[in-house]
């Protein structure tokens, strides 16, 4: 047997303690890239082997909170790739104003730069106030971020200049308030968002939904368990919901291909037709 | 089997030189990490190389099949991930300060298809690309290494040369040919 096929059964008895003894079920991840981020920690904990981290994760607390955190891939902005947002604007809006009461849910919202993204939109088509939106994370500390509202300063000359790509119809630095280091956003974005854990990979669904948005959080998946999300968010949209998806991420590959038709291809943003 | 290519500055015209040296029925899928803007518009990349070859370029999309007759490309901020049969996407931070990372193709492509990887390191200038070599060269893999006199750019050749993980060092023009030759006489 070669090195890398004991590597691999040392991956699958890894992920399947870590199930067993911590409830985390990551054994549908897509497998090189959960492997690197397994090597990335055992190196940190100067370990040697993945057996030496199964062992000390599952004695010791507080290197499986490292390991959580290596894990969880916080790469977000707020409107990041402008031209979803714009066209989130320009062909969603127009649909979502016929509703009198709209629920969004952000699947895998990380540290919610998104969310608020998306509550500035909707704010400024003034649907906000007949909106609810569902902001999920499986990881409670980025949760924590996301709820506090407040990022770096030095990031919002990215976050405004994406603003302005998207549509924004006023000043971005209206939303935020400078102080020392940090933006804090408005509160009134928070007043209809519910921030709540929620583990795509082992829970169903909370609710029945016009709009799902999930962007780079699936590319994490292996093709089971996309296939298993994709149920659940086929299953909790309404006939003629929306799904955004990630801009190389696609519903082509997935069981449910024939029951959305593209709204906006480039951008994948889908309807559910079916 | 599978080509991994990799390379930074310079890169398009080399691209363009060895795409345009394959045959319509060339056999092996080709993926592709070229380093660029993380803004930079994907389509005429697309549209540059598509020109030079009867093979189909395309971006490689998230949980895509790996099939013959394609040329896939990293999406720009993206990195690209070998699974066995197909593509996984993934925004983990920069290798080398760059996403996508030919690093992070080249050891993910070593890993799934082991002694069916052929690497092929062009122009560029900086280093990645050179410990993805090494693993190939451990998974039995087979590496060619741009003749860095006909890089735009040595810097990465040269890297890649001075660490021995090269099975062949060949002029940028004789790249293709040699590819051309070796698949064919596998079949």
């Amino acid at each position: 047997m070669s090195q890398d096929e004991l590597e691999d059964i040392e991956i699958e008895l890894f992920l399947e303690a870590i199930f067993r003894y911590y409830g985390f079920d990551f054994r549908n991840y897509a497998r090189k890239s959960i492997k690197r981020r397994i090597w990335h920690t055992i190196n940190q904990e100067g370990l040697k082997s993945v057996s030496a981290l199964q062992d000390k994760v599952l004695h010791d607390n507080e290197s499986m909170k490292r390991f959580l955190l290596n894990l969880s891939v916080n790469v977000t902005s707020m409107f990041r790739d402008p031209s979803f947002y714009l066209a989130f604007r320009q062909k969603v809006v127009p649909i979502l104003r016929t509703y009198p009461f709209i629920r969004i849910w952000h699947a895998g919202c990380s540290t919610g730069e998104e969310v608020y993204s998306m509550a500035i939109l909707l704010q400024e088509e003034e649907i906000y106030h007949r909106c609810i939106l569902y902001a999920t994370d499986i990881n409670q500390t980025s949760l924590y971020k996301a709820k506090t509202g407040i990022f770096p300063l030095d990031l919002m000359q990215e976050y405004t200049s994406n603003y302005i790509q998207s549509g924004g119809k006023t000043s971005f630095s209206e939303y935020y308030t400078a102080a020392y280091n940090n933006a804090i956003f408005s509160s009134s974005l928070k007043d209809n968002i519910v921030f709540s854990v929620h583990n795509l990979a082992s829970d169903n669904s909370f609710n029945e939904f016009n709009v799902i948005i999930s962007r780079n959080v699936l590319i994490y998946f292996d093709k089971v368990l996309q296939s298993r999300v994709h149920k659940l968010f086929y299953g909790s949209l309404v006939k003629f919901g929306i799904l955004g998806l990630g801009r190389q991420e696609t519903i082509r590959f997935t069981p449910h291909e024939q029951d959305y038709e593209a709204v906006e291809p480039q951008e994948k943003i889908y309807r559910r037709v079916a | 089997m599978l080509i991994v290519i990799g390379t930074s500055l310079g890169g398009l015209q080399a691209l363009q030189v060895i795409l345009s040296g394959f045959s319509k029925n060339f056999s092996v899928p080709i993926a592709i990490v070229q380093h660029r803007h993380k803004s930079s518009n994907n389509n005429i990349l697309i549209d540059l190389l598509q020109e030079q070859t009867y093979l189909v370029v395309k971006e490689a999309e998230d949980k895509e099949d790996i099939l013959p007759g394609y040329v896939y490309l990293a999406p720009a901020d993206y990195h690209l991930l070998i699974e066995v049969g197909y593509f996984s996407l993934s925004l983990e931070a920069p290798v080398n300060y760059a996403r996508p990372s030919i690093d992070v193709l080249f050891e993910t492509a070593a890993d799934s298809y082991a002694q069916q990887v052929i690497g092929i390191l062009l122009t560029g200038a900086n280093h990645d690309g050179v410990k993805g070599m090494t693993r190939i060269q451990a998974r039995g893999g087979f590496n060619i290494v741009q003749e860095p006199t006909t890089a735009l750019c040595p810097t990465m050749p040269s890297a890649a040369i001075a660490a021995g993980v090269a099975s062949v060092i060949l002029p940028l023009s004789d790249i293709a040919p040699f590819l051309q030759t070796i698949i064919t006489t596998r079949n």
